[in-house]
């Protein structure tokens, strides 16, 4: 049976990520961070890939990882959403490991999960399962060309899975011919790339229905795996909110006790509560790759993204005044969440693929 | 030393098993199950338990309800079960356990719960029935609303002011009702549904020994605490596989007739089967949490979203079932022992749920309640206090 509590050594896991980040990763920084040059922090995932071994979470011991699993990814995950952390560890860690652990690639899979090497598939932030990504790239053997707007957590990894007509490729991101644009994003914590191909050497690392699995597979771990982010974001959100409304005080009183206040909020944390529980199920269906993934996957999608969008929206809206200012990190977890929202594709995509897998159908052709 | 173990209770479900026959005389087959501590083995020895871990109980059921034995029909007992037993297990004195709690579990004594009034819904602290002290005897005097089964009852659970003059909370006191006393009149009160689930309860100088008195004169509120906490427990609880509940009915109806299907409503229904799964998965995760002898206030969360859920999904199968949505199936006055929320009409469903948000605690007082205790926000200034 599905298991939606945390175990000891998940727990254990998650106080030492929560103490990486308190040291390394303040909130402040993150601000500090969003206006200079360099939007990813390197040093942060050196630690966290190297130092604690969480690149490696999902990777079997056979190939130098860690042997746990996505369940433990997924609690990674809500830490990093609860400090808006700049690291490519969900495209990484998750997405990219995923592709590679499907397409059995045994050399990449040990560079990874060591935190030698970081990787990102190369789609758009918004290709979900629902809608594998168009075939952009074109192979010429095994020279690429083409472009691939809007990819997440690539502008700071080494390594690029890229879906071409014939098959997922490996390429060197900083091999010739590959040129990485950054996006001015609205996450500013996690900074959308375009890429242009042009005439790249590659390595084909699954060929035609392996690799189109391979990348449907990787969509599914990033749509199940951003649910435990959100909830990390929203948690965050809610915490910091309800420690604002006890302080601040207006008419004589905590605006905190104001039912208006207290309501809102209450709505936030039962959907968080939920949020937690559907997060959960599908982070144990992936890490036992039970036939139930892709559905528990499009779930997750389809209600935990709305919960951080609110919970990141009532944290503005309770703040008042210091929620709208730049100087508040609202705004980051904001963004996030609204990113979120179209990451791996739209509640709305998700619906449609719920319809198909509940068999919920809906109107036939024509009515 | 007992076995507290899956194993070592099944073996003494075995073992109860082959000296008394499941098929034999109901009420006889459950006293022994009691006096085996067989009944809630997380109870004490002695008194229906083993003081055994309380997940257990589900290994214990499963194995009666393999072997066919009769069960103790939980559902038409559930304010005695879920509320007067952790409360008489907890406040009550010896001689009030040994009286009480079989007759309670085997279900020849049915109760219910005396607490509302007509003046004291959610602050139910506002409480007007009286209980006045005369000799061994207390005489209690009032109006008692929204009181289900007490048409059936034997005894019920009672609060009453006993200190008119102090403090409202620190002026009750929780008695046992003995339903069969002179004075009680019991009345059906017929719901927006038709039907009469609940009852108003008249209270005209009964006498109740000193004897029923649960707890310390003035201490009710106290002990009322533990049976309102079981009374959420007790409705977020049950575990119910995917679509298994409302959502099941509304998913057969999607099915079975494409010729109601609109774009409209298809976003609909995925947006209802989306929220019943997630309220699903949390009810699980919340019991996973009970079982790990973690509770964790989730309860309160599951209860809101079973009412919003519930509201959610009647009103849209009404509307999906277009004019044979409004055909209702009986208006008459019916005296149900529970709701029959997945075997009537679409419109039964949708008038009943309406009380989802009221009965337990409306979901505003909830939404105070989590703010309060869960997140820490300070209370509003009370003027009555």
């Amino acid at each position: 049976m599905t298991n939606l509590l945390y175990d000891d050594d998940e727990e254990a896991l998650r106080a030492s990520v929560r103490a990486l980040l308190a040291a390394h990763a303040p909130v402040s920084g993150t601000l500090a961070r969003v206006d200079g040059d360099e939007p990813y922090d390197r040093g942060l995932w050196a630690r966290l890939a190297g130092q604690l071994g969480a690149a490696g979470l999902a990777v079997p011991e056979r190939h130098g990882g860690a042997g746990a699993g996505f369940r433990e990814v997924a609690v990674v995950l809500e830490e990093l959403g609860r400090a808006v952390a700049p690291v490519p560890y969900l495209g990484s860690a998750g997405v990219a490991t995923r592709a590679l652990l499907r397409c059995g690639d045994a050399e990449l899979l040990g560079q990874l999960a060591v935190g030698r090497r970081a990787a990102a598939l190369a789609v758009s932030v918004a290709a979900g399962p629902d809608a594998p990504p168009h075939a952009v790239v074109v192979a010429d053997g095994p020279v690429l060309s083409g472009t691939v707007t809007g990819v997440a957590d690539a502008l700071p990894v080494d390594l690029l899975l890229v879906p071409a007509d014939d098959g997922l490729y490996a390429v060197e991101a900083d091999g010739p011919g590959v040129r990485m644009t950054p996006v001015v994003s609205l996450d500013g914590t996690r900074t959308l790339a375009d890429i242009v191909f042009t005439g790249v050497p590659g390595r084909r690392i699954a060929a035609g229905e392996a690799a189109t699995r391979a990348v449907t597979d990787a969509l599914v771990a990033g749509a199940a795996l951003l649910a435990s982010e959100q909830v990390g974001v929203a948690q965050w959100c809610l915490d910091t909110t309800v420690e604002h409304v006890r302080l601040r005080r207006q008419f004589g009183r905590p605006i905190g006790s104001f039912q208006a206040v207290k309501h809102r909020l209450a709505d936030v944390w039962v959907e968080i509560s939920e949020a937690r529980a559907v997060a959960r199920h599908a982070a144990d269906r992936l890490a036992v790759d039970h036939p139930d993934t892709a559905l528990a996957a499009s779930l997750a999608q389809a209600h935990c993204a709305a919960v951080a969008v609110r919970a990141a929206e009532a944290c503005v809206q309770l703040h008042g005044g210091i929620g709208f200012t730049w100087e508040h990190p609202a705004h980051l977890y904001l963004k996030r969440a609204k990113s979120g929202a179209v990451a791996f594709g739209t509640a709305d995509r998700h619906r449609a693929v719920l319809a198909r897998l509940a068999d919920l159908p809906g109107p036939p052709p024509g009515a | 030393m007992p076995d507290h173990t899956a194993d070592g209770l099944r073996d003494l479900v075995a073992a109860f098993l082959s000296h008394h026959d499941p098929g034999g005389e109901r009420t006889s087959f459950l006293r022994a199950r009691f006096d085996a501590g067989l009944a809630w083995v997380n109870f004490p020895v002695g008194l229906g338990g083993l003081d055994a871990p309380r997940h257990l109980q589900s290994v214990v059921d499963e194995a009666f309800a393999r072997a066919g034995a009769p069960d103790n029909r939980p559902r038409r007992n559930s304010i005695g079960l879920g509320m007067a037993a952790p409360t008489l297990l907890r406040h009550g004195t010896p001689a009030q356990r040994q009286r009480f709690l079989r007759p309670l579990w085997t279900g020849e004594e049915i109760w219910c719960q005396l607490f509302s009034e007509p003046d004291a819904g959610s602050d139910l602290a506002g409480l007007n029935t009286r209980a006045v002290r005369d000799g061994d005897d207390w005489v209690v005097t009032g109006q008692k609303v929204w009181t289900s089964m007490a048409h059936r009852a034997r005894w019920a659970i009672l609060l009453a002011r006993t200190a008119p003059d102090a403090p409202k909370h620190r002026g009750i006191t929780y008695f046992v009702c003995d339903m069969t006393a002179p004075g009680v009149e019991v009345r059906p009160l017929r719901q927006l549904t038709g039907e009469a689930e609940f009852n108003e309860v008249f209270l005209s100088e009964v006498r109740l020994s000193d004897t029923l008195r649960l707890g310390a004169v003035d201490d009710g509120w106290r002990v009322a605490r533990t049976t309102l906490m079981n009374e959420r427990v007790a409705i977020g609880g049950r575990p119910l596989p995917r679509e298994g509940g409302m959502i099941g009915v509304l998913a057969r109806v999607w099915r079975e007739r494409p010729e109601l299907r609109t774009a409209g409503l298809h976003a609909e229904v995925l947006r209802a089967w989306v929220r019943a799964e997630a309220a699903r998965l949390t009810a699980l995760r919340l019991r996973q949490q009970l079982a790990a002898g973690e509770p964790g206030p989730e309860g309160s969360a599951v209860k809101l979203s079973f009412a919003g859920l519930a509201q959610r999904i009647s009103g849209l199968e009404v509307e999906l079932l277009g004019e044979h949505g409004l055909r209702h199936d009986d208006w008459t006055m019916r005296r149900p022992e529970e709701p029959d929320l997945l075997g009537r009409t679409a419109t039964y469903r949708y008038l009943r749920a309406r009380g989802n948000s009221i009965e337990g605690g409306t979901s505003e007082i909830l939404r105070t309640v989590i703010a309060e205790r869960v997140l820490g926000l300070p209370a509003e200034p009370r003027v009555d206090r």
